[in-house]
């Protein structure tokens, strides 16, 4: 077993010299550990198949989930979101944009010590509800927030 | 292609503030001569710390051009951080900085 994985490191290393020093030092990420990014996922078009596909389910419960958005954007090219949440033991969050043509604009897995929140910029083709999922203690809660688009408004 | 990050600790938490300089196509906008342009985006963010993986972010067309992204974690000053994304052309970037 021990010499097993010793042959197999050793003969990974091998050709990969000082990018495997540094891989084990954990200054590199090694690929293999990416998952691969699911394409399908965020081609997926329409909120509920979009919910389904990224989540798993269309039930959920509200959460103890805030979002910060404008409530009126004035370029929907570039709009500002914040999800930040309260509750606990939370290991995937996720952004949809109920109105846009594939829904999900997002997906984010936490990693050790990680904070649930997030935050970027997003765009909207018209106005919409923004609705946030967080998956706390394995199942999926959400949240959503109307933004109203100005598409070349002043932001009146 | 750039990526402009800061990272802060205040009582024990990491805030990340990062800038991509990246097109972020969508693949549905022409060009001058009204062809379409391919999509082109940032598909998969990694960010690690002190040998961990504390973030991972897969992002749709919808992020626009030039992506923010704010994130925490639990960490310290002086604890190095690595930010990398990879796109759909199979382009990448990244950035490693100290947390201040």
């Amino acid at each position: 077993m021990t010499s097993n994985k010793r042959r197999v490191f050793l003969k990974g290393s091998l050709a990969a010299g000082t990018v495997g020093v540094a891989v084990g030092a954990g200054l590199l990420a090694p690929s293999k550990l990416l998952a691969a990014f699911p394409a399908d996922v965020f081609e997926t078009r329409g909120y509920e198949d979009a919910l389904e596909a990224a989540l798993g389910t269309t039930e959920m419960e509200e959460g103890d989930i805030e979002i910060t958005a404008p409530e009126i954007a004035e370029n929907g090219m570039v709009v500002p979101v914040t999800v930040e949440t309260g509750m606990s033991d939370v290991s995937e969050m996720a952004l949809f944009v109920v109105e846009n043509g594939s829904p999900l604009t997002s997906k984010y897995i936490l990693g050790a010590g990680a904070v649930p929140m997030f935050a970027t910029r997003i765009k909207m083709g018209e106005s919409s509800d923004v609705v946030a999922t967080v998956k706390s203690n394995g199942s999926w809660y959400k949240a959503s927030r109307e933004v109203k688009v100005t598409i070349g408004g002043c932001g009146g | 292609m750039s990526i402009r990050i800061r990272a802060a600790e205040r009582d024990g938490i990491v805030t990340v503030r990062a800038l991509m300089t990246h097109p972020m196509e969508t693949g549905t906008a022409k060009d001058s001569a009204g062809n379409l342009i391919p999509p082109h985006h940032i598909q998969t963010v990694l960010a690690e710390s002190e040998g961990n993986t504390v973030m991972t972010a897969y992002w749709n067309v919808t992020i626009s051009r030039n992506p923010f992204f704010q994130f925490q974690f639990e960490g310290s000053s002086g604890d190095n951080l690595k930010l990398s994304w990879t796109d759909n052309k199979g382009e990448s970037d990244s950035v490693e900085t100290t947390v201040g």
